[in-house]
């Protein structure tokens, strides 16, 4: 990939997030942010590829922290925010008068 | 590795895939309507990537990959579905720095490796390294701190030209790793080393109450990071997803601190709590009055129209369902009852909504702080249950005061204010309350959902 393509990605992709954030109610600012917290979790592929390309045992041991770091960024952040917005639909469809609706499945800590 | 980048066409022809799953994955995250099936979207492109990068030419080491993913996976899961939901924002603070770690971890594989001969791929490779490392160290701290296990805030004076010769050593390091990229090992463990030290001195000065802005702004970091790693490994998809990221989140936290009325500058370099010694030692006239809860319930059984002003101290409590279930018998009385909700109420914007979704509080009965403000001076009642410093007034005329000019719920403007309040101390910035004595301030002491219980039952006898 050539330098001036790449940072056209860059820019684009800034657009790009800026844009589709910008419009955001404050509701669902936490969920978002969440949510662009698993994005960035796509890391994982890079370093797997990292790992994968990894000769020397402290390559390895770091390739290996790096891979378990970021599958525990793609998942974590995919659990949290999946739980979120989960309430947020159910709160949306709730019954009539029920209050505890969504409490039986978020209280199980 | 640039070669990786011609070799694969499905890999490729994936990733491009993921990218788009990601964009209309965050799109539809952008609206109460399709939010759930964005994160399923933005899941799938997940899963597609992960696949096809097993499918890399040449890969080893493919055993170590699965498990590292496995194990990785496992806990973050089992972590993410456990994990109450007034505890998300650390946990989007640990998960965020598990990310910045994984970035800095693939500039460290490729640094001590010796690194590729491209300057331009080189330089990034090493911005990214420090980027991730200082959102990894910086995002451990913020989960130590709001999960309450680092209490104080270290502040001296000189700090912040310590973590100004802190970042120029991570610069000269880098830019010498850039400048002779065959370096020896020891270069690049310092070089990590000093970064990740970066994060911890610049977060550990940072009060709890801006530690939403400083998770936001990480999260923003390792978007960058990610981005930059994909740069310097060619993977198109991370430059795009990382970048996405990094401006949504710069983004999102210009509105936080905007909420706050904090500029970044200040959150980053003033300790919140410099100048709240001298406001929290200062000038509040009057007296802390108490209410019975009996007292309470009469006066808002009999009222028209009563706001209930709920903070962080209210699920801290897990007060949210008693609470709800007080304003039902309310409603089904003729009250009419709302709940208003300061941009920062939680401890993150839009926190507090998550917390009363989950009590199963229906949206139309909550309103935020715009449409709220100007119906306070009709209520009778309003009621304060774990908030405290986006009811102060000094907000708005002490101008000595660190909260000065931060946008407040009018809460004062009621009838009557009944504050819910466990005993008499400062709330989480530290800064005395105005409005608790005020003449029409009433104070319900009590533990919050011991003060709802009492007053649901209080209420049925009235």
């Amino acid at each position: 990939m050539t330098g001036i393509v790449a940072i056209y990605i860059f820019m684009l992709a800034a657009f790009t997030g800026y844009e589709v954030i910008s419009r955001v109610p404050v509701i669902l600012h936490t969920p978002l942010m969440s949510g662009s917290n698993f994005v960035h979790g796509i890391v994982l592929v890079g370093a797997m590829a990292a790992l994968g390309a990894a000769s020397s045992p402290l390559e390895k041991a770091i390739g290996f922290v790096g891979v378990l770091l970021a599958a525990g960024n793609a998942v974590g952040g995919y659990a949290v925010t999946e739980r979120m917005l989960e309430m947020f639909k159910a709160s949306g469809a709730r019954r009539p008068g029920g209050g505890a609706g969504g409490s039986a499945a978020a209280g199980k800590h | 590795m640039s070669s990786l980048f011609n070799a694969a066409l499905g890999i490729q022809a994936s990733y491009l895939v993921t990218a788009f799953l990601f964009i209309v994955g965050l799109k539809r995250m952008s609206s109460p309507v399709t939010a759930r099936s964005g994160i399923l979207w933005a899941g799938a492109g997940m899963v597609i990537a992960t696949l096809a990068s097993f499918f890399f030419p040449g890969m080893s080491n493919l055993p170590l990959i699965l498990i590292a993913i496995v194990i990785g996976g496992a806990i973050a899961w089992i972590s993410g579905r456990r994990v109450p939901m007034t505890a998300i924002p650390q946990m989007i603070a640990l998960y965020n720095g598990m990310g910045g770690g994984a970035a800095a971890a693939i500039a460290a594989v490729e640094l001590y490796r010796g690194g590729n001969a491209q300057t331009a791929a080189g330089a990034l490779a090493v911005l990214g390294g420090i980027i991730g490392a200082v959102s990894f160290s910086g995002s451990l701290i913020a989960f130590g701190k709001l999960q309450g296990l680092i209490q104080r805030s270290l502040r001296f004076p000189g700090q912040n030209l310590l973590n100004l010769l802190i970042l120029l050593a991570v610069l000269v390091l880098g830019a010498t790793l850039i400048a002779a990229l065959s370096a020896g090992a020891s270069l690049v463990t310092a070089f990590f080393v000093v970064a990740l030290l970066l994060g911890i001195t610049m977060t550990l000065p940072i009060g709890g109450a801006d530690m939403p802005v400083v998770i936001s702004l990480y999260n923003a970091f390792t978007g960058l990071a990610v981005a930059f790693e994909g740069f310097a490994i060619g993977n198109a998809v991370m430059i795009v997803a990382g970048m996405i990221v990094g401006s949504a989140g710069t983004l999102l936290t210009q509105l936080m601190a905007k909420a706050m009325n904090r500029s970044l500058g200040n959150v980053l370099f003033s300790g919140f709590g410099d100048t709240g010694k001298a406001a929290a030692a200062g000038d509040v006239k009057g007296s802390l009055k108490p209410i019975e809860a009996a007292d309470v319930a009469v006066m808002m059984a009999f009222a028209q129209s009563v706001i209930v002003v709920p903070g962080y101290g209210m699920a801290v409590a897990q007060a949210q369902h008693k609470v709800w279930e007080l304003c039902q018998l309310l409603i089904e009385r003729g009250v009419r009852v709302r709940f208003a909700i300061h941009p920062v109420a939680g401890r993150m914007p839009g926190h507090m909504n998550v917390l009363l979704a989950e009590a199963g509080v229906p949206y139309d009965l909550i309103a935020d702080l715009d449409e709220i403000n100007g119906e306070f001076e009709n209520a009778d009642v309003a009621l304060i249950i774990g908030a405290n410093d986006v009811v102060n007034p000094v907000a708005r005329n002490d101008k000595s005061s660190p909260i000065y000019g931060m946008p407040i719920l009018n809460a004062d403007k009621a009838k009557n204010v009944i504050v819910i309040k466990r005993g008499q101390g400062a709330g989480f910035s530290g800064i005395e309350n105005a409005l608790f004595y005020l003449d029409n301030t009433r104070m319900l002491y009590g533990d919050g959902q011991a003060a709802a219980s009492a007053l649901i039952s209080a209420v049925k006898a009235v």
